[in-house]
This record gives structure tokens, sequence and C-alpha cells, in this order.
């Protein structure tokens, strides 16, 4: 599979607007780098524009894909998707008040302000679901995400009423999900988050194959509930907020990716989290690729990709093997 | 020496009141029926026991040690339940479920070892479910699922076997073979066994000692001969029964008198 992600890898790298023959730029890296495989022309279009972007869509899918397993089995719902507890909303009406009041011009001003949103939202969310115990019932977290959600949707909407043309283009494609924007430091960032994240989440992969069994049974078996639930869903919600805030909303990885994997490779989350974090960048990608070269030289947003692509082939699984 | 030992134990779920004043001690290696009327507070007495509820009042103690104080990982080393029922979302398979016993065993990041897998499959032979290791969970059948969480227990290795309702959905063959594996379990590795059950004759049958539960209180607590009579039983769950001796082994037997 990691092999897989390779050579999508250096395809994707391939396509764009000027394409680049796979096989020189396979001979290009053998050759350590340094070989004349390449124009320099060519290696400025591979360096600077496609390589960050391909690295930066892997980590994205891989994060958007881990959250979406690690949050499906937490609250044991497979609707559930890493935006489920409010990160897209308040994230999302972060970076608005950003691109409204101009933070834009500022380094790293709109993400950190998506960032921030994401953030207060997901408290908000914690606070109204525990309430005054901090047992963080699955079926109050779950509707207080939806809440906060609709609320800032409505939020949202009416941002956009009032926005002007320019302003609500730079929006409308931050709602959509845009991989074309980060710098190389915030994906580096953005990577960081997904190895500690992964690492962390890695470590309580049985105690997810327990929770998912409910909350009695992981009790029974040695399992400190409350704890492992808040540990994994903070780390959780950390490293997806981190992702959100720099690539905006980008819909159906998340959900559907980790139930593929579970469909191909069975429950077991020792496997199933690296699986759906590889398959994860691998699929998005994929999608990125296809986003812009598909209309090239014009550009889709890569959530469209996604969701086109997905839901068909998600319905057709379904259809094919029951759960 | 009392293994596990309950001191005027009281629990409520919000206002309602479960358990009152709840007081008992089981010497290791017993087999001993918790039965009552539906909410008598039976099942909730049964997660006092492992710690998975905390008293409002009382003490419960394992082995000396108050269940508030282990470690969720070292009290699931001692003692293992079988909840009356599992259902799942994301599919699992039989095998898998039955490892997972094994969790408590386990370090992070290390998958189990063949001495784990050893210790499952034994757990499988016992319960009859080797069949069943590769199905899915759940697709199998109310019993079934009822013997592989049974394994999924004796996987943990524990030393107190807590059973809710575990026979309910066996039929004959296997409710027969249930028993004697605990009975087995009891006899050779010490196993002491608490199980729950409406059936008033499994238990006259196979326990020790009986506990009868009536709204959250212990109503009589003793030999299956002490317990069982006509007069508790139509006090405490409200219906004409008659009472002799089975001439096999002179164990209590009720019987339900209907008009």
């Amino acid at each position: 599979m990691s092999l897989g992600l390779l050579a999508l890898g250096i395809l994707s790298l391939s396509l764009g607007s000027v394409p680049i023959d796979p096989d020189r730029i396979f001979r290009f890296f053998a050759g350590g780098g340094t070989g004349s495989a390449l124009s320099s022309e060519e290696r400025l279009i591979l360096f600077s524009v496609r390589l960050p972007r391909i690295v930066f869509a892997g980590v994205v899918g891989a994060t958007l894909a881990l959250g979406g397993a690690v949050f499906q089995a937490i609250l044991r719902n497979p609707l559930a998707d890493p935006y489920i507890l409010g990160i897209s909303g308040g994230s999302a009406l972060g970076a608005i008040v950003g691109i409204v009041i101009g933070a834009g011009s500022f380094y790293l001003g709109i993400p950190l302000l998506a960032f921030a949103g994401a953030l207060v939202t997901v408290f908000l969310v914690f606070f109204i679901a525990g309430g005054a115990r901090s047992r963080l019932p699955d079926n109050a977290l779950l509707l207080s995400g939806v809440v906060v959600n609709a609320f800032f949707s409505a939020a949202i909407l009416f941002f956009l009423s009032v926005v002007n043309s320019m302003e609500l283009h730079s929006i409308t494609f931050w709602l959509m999900g845009d991989l074309s924007r980060a710098s190389a430091g915030e994906i580096f960032v953005a990577a960081l988050c997904l190895t500690g994240g992964f690492i962390l989440l890695y470590a309580r992969a049985r105690q997810l194959n327990l929770m998912v069994q409910g909350e009695d049974t992981a009790a029974h078996l040695g399992v400190n509930v409350p704890r492992t639930k808040k540990w994994l869903l903070g780390v959780t919600s950390l490293m997806i907020s981190v992702a959100v805030s720099l690539s905006g909303i980008i819909g159906f990885v998340g959900i559907m990716v980790p139930h593929l994997m579970r469909l191909a490779f069975g429950s077991d989350h020792r496997l199933l989290l690296p699986v759906s974090g590889l398959f994860g960048a691998a699929f998005l990608i994929a999608a990125d690729t296809l986003a812009r070269t598909a209309l090239a030289p014009a550009e889709l947003p890569v959530g469209v990709i996604t969701a086109l692509c997905g839901a068909p082939y998600f319905i057709f699984l379904l259809k094919r093997k029951t759960f | 020496m009392a293994f596990i030992q309950a001191e005027n134990i009281s629990f409520a779920y919000g206002q309602k009141t479960v358990l009152e004043d709840v007081s008992f001690s089981i010497e290791p290696g017993r087999m001993t029926a918790l039965i009552g009327p539906n909410g008598s507070g039976k099942t909730t007495l049964l997660k006092t026991i492992n710690g998975t509820l905390c008293p409002r009042a009382g003490r419960m103690r394992i082995d000396g040690r108050e269940t508030t104080r282990w470690s969720r990982r070292d009290i699931a080393r001692k003692v293992a339940i079988v909840p009356q029922d599992g259902s799942l979302i994301f599919p699992f398979y039989a095998e898998e479920i039955v490892l997972m016993g094994r969790f408590p065993h386990l370090d992070a990041y290390r998958f189990e070892e063949k001495q784990d897998y050893r210790i499952v499959r034994e757990a499988m032979e016992k319960t009859d479910t080797l069949s069943l290791a590769a199905r899915r969970f759940n697709e199998l059948s109310a019993g079934e699922r009822q013997r592989v969480l049974i394994a999924r227990a004796l996987a943990q290795e524990p030393e107190v076997l807590l059973l809710d309702e575990s026979t309910v959905f066996l039929d004959l063959k296997h409710q027969a073979q249930f028993l004697t594996l605990l009975k087995n379990l009891n006899a050779e590795r010490k196993l002491t066994v608490i199980f729950v059950t409406h059936d008033v004759n499994l238990a006259a049958k196979n326990a020790e000692r009986i506990i009868l539960l009536a709204s959250g209180k212990i109503y009589a607590i003793g030999t299956p001969a002490e317990v069982i009579t006509a007069e508790n039983i139509e006090r405490v769950y409200e219906v004409d029964v008659g009472v002799d001796r089975d001439p096999r082994d002179g164990s209590p037997r009720v019987t339900l008198l209907t008009i």
C-alpha cells in the first residue's frame, strides 16, 4: 500500500497543465536528484508547485481519514466524520472572519483564526455535552456538535450575504477546500501533527477496539473509559483542526475511507488506523490531481472531486457487501 | 477469609435508589447465585463488584482491596464479566472478540503472542465456539454470541467470573456444557463464580450459596435450602409456588402454581 502511494505520488507529479513524463521523474529521483533528466523549468514546477501540493494533499487526506476512523469508533456511529464535533463550522467561521477583516495580509493570519475557531468550537461542544458531569455521553456529544455546526452555518450564510464579491470568492474557495495555498512551513506543521497524532492514537488502538463494543464492555475489560475517551477526542480534534485550518473543508474523505478500509481489512484498529491513513492520503492525492488536471488549466475545488467520485463508489460498495 | 466483601453498599441512578445497604461476603472458589425480580438491582450489584459502578455509600472489597482503588486494568485481570448481550456497530470476527479478553494482560503497541492465542483457543474449545471463530459476531445467534462472550471472559483468565443471565439464550446442550464447565473451573482453578439468573431452579441446583435481592436489599442469603422456601419466593416474586425436594439430590425445587 505504501508502494502504491509512492507510485501514485510520482504519477501525480507528472500530471498537470505541463505534463512531464513519469519515467523521467523516476530516473531523476533514482539518480539522486542530480541527473539531467529534467530541465530546470520542469524542476521548478515539480518542486515548488506540485510536490508541496501533493505532500499536503497526502497529509490532509491521512489526517481526515484517521480522524474519521477514531471518531466513528469513539462515538460508535458510522455516520460520524472528522467534522462532527463542530470543527468544520468553527474553523470556517474563523476563516471567514479572517477574510472579512483582511487577516489574509498577515502571515498565517487566516489559518490561525480558523484554528482558533475550531478549538473554541470543540471546547464549546464538550462543554455543552459534558454539563456538570464529565462522562461525555455519545449522543450528547453528537447532538451538540450538530447544533453548534448548524448555528455556525447560519453565521456563515450571514457573512456570505453581506461580503463583497472578492471576499465571496475566497470564502467559497475556502469552504470547498483548497490544497494549493499552504506554504512549506504550514505543510510541515500539518505533517508533524499528523505524525504525532498517529503515534499517540495508535498507542490506543486496542482501547478503540474495545470502545466500539460499548463503554461498559471496554470498562469491564480494563479500559479507563472516561480518560481514554477525552484523550482520544482531544488528540484527534487537535490534529484535524490543524489540517482543516490550512486546507479548508474537504468532505467525504473522513467518513468514507474508514468504511472502505473496514470492508477490506476488518475492524481491528491496529490495522485500520494505518491503512485508513495511507488510503486517505492516496485518495486525496488522486482527487486533487484530478481536480487540477480535469479542466486544466482551470482548477476544480478538490471537495467536488472527493464527493463526485466518493459517493457513487461508496454506494456501490454498500450494495455489494453488507455491513 | 472473605474474597469478595460488600459492606453496606448503596447505589442510585440519579434519584432512583437501586441498592440499599447491601452487605455480604463471598469466600474464594464459591459458586454464588444472585436472584431476584426484575429491577431488584442484580446487574447493578454485579457492576459494583467489578468496580465499573462506584457505590454511593459503603465499600466493595476484592481480595482485601477496595475496588475503587484498583486500576481498571488490574481489576480486569482479576474479575471478568459476561454481559447480557453484546451488539456491534462495526464488524468483528468472533475470534477477534475473544482475543480482546487478553487486553488487560497486554501492553500498548504489542500484538498478541503465541501464548495469548493458545489461551484464546482453549477458551473457545471449552465454550464450543471454535467453529464460529471466522464468523462475524453480529451474524451469530444470540446463544452463539453468548458463548463467544463467555469465551472472552475465560480468555481474561480471571479469578472471579460474574455472569449476567448467561444461560438464557443457551439451548439445553450448551446449558449443560456451560454449567459443567463452570463447575470444573470452580473445582480446578478455584474460580469464584457469581451468576445472576431468573431460573430459581437453576440457582438451587448449581449454587452453593444464594443471594435473594428484593428492591435493592438483601432479602435472604444462605444455602439453597435456606433461601429457596415457598415463603421467600412468594413474598419476593409475588406468585404462588410449591417447593419440594428433588429426589435425585435433595435440592429445593420450585414449581410455579398458576390457575
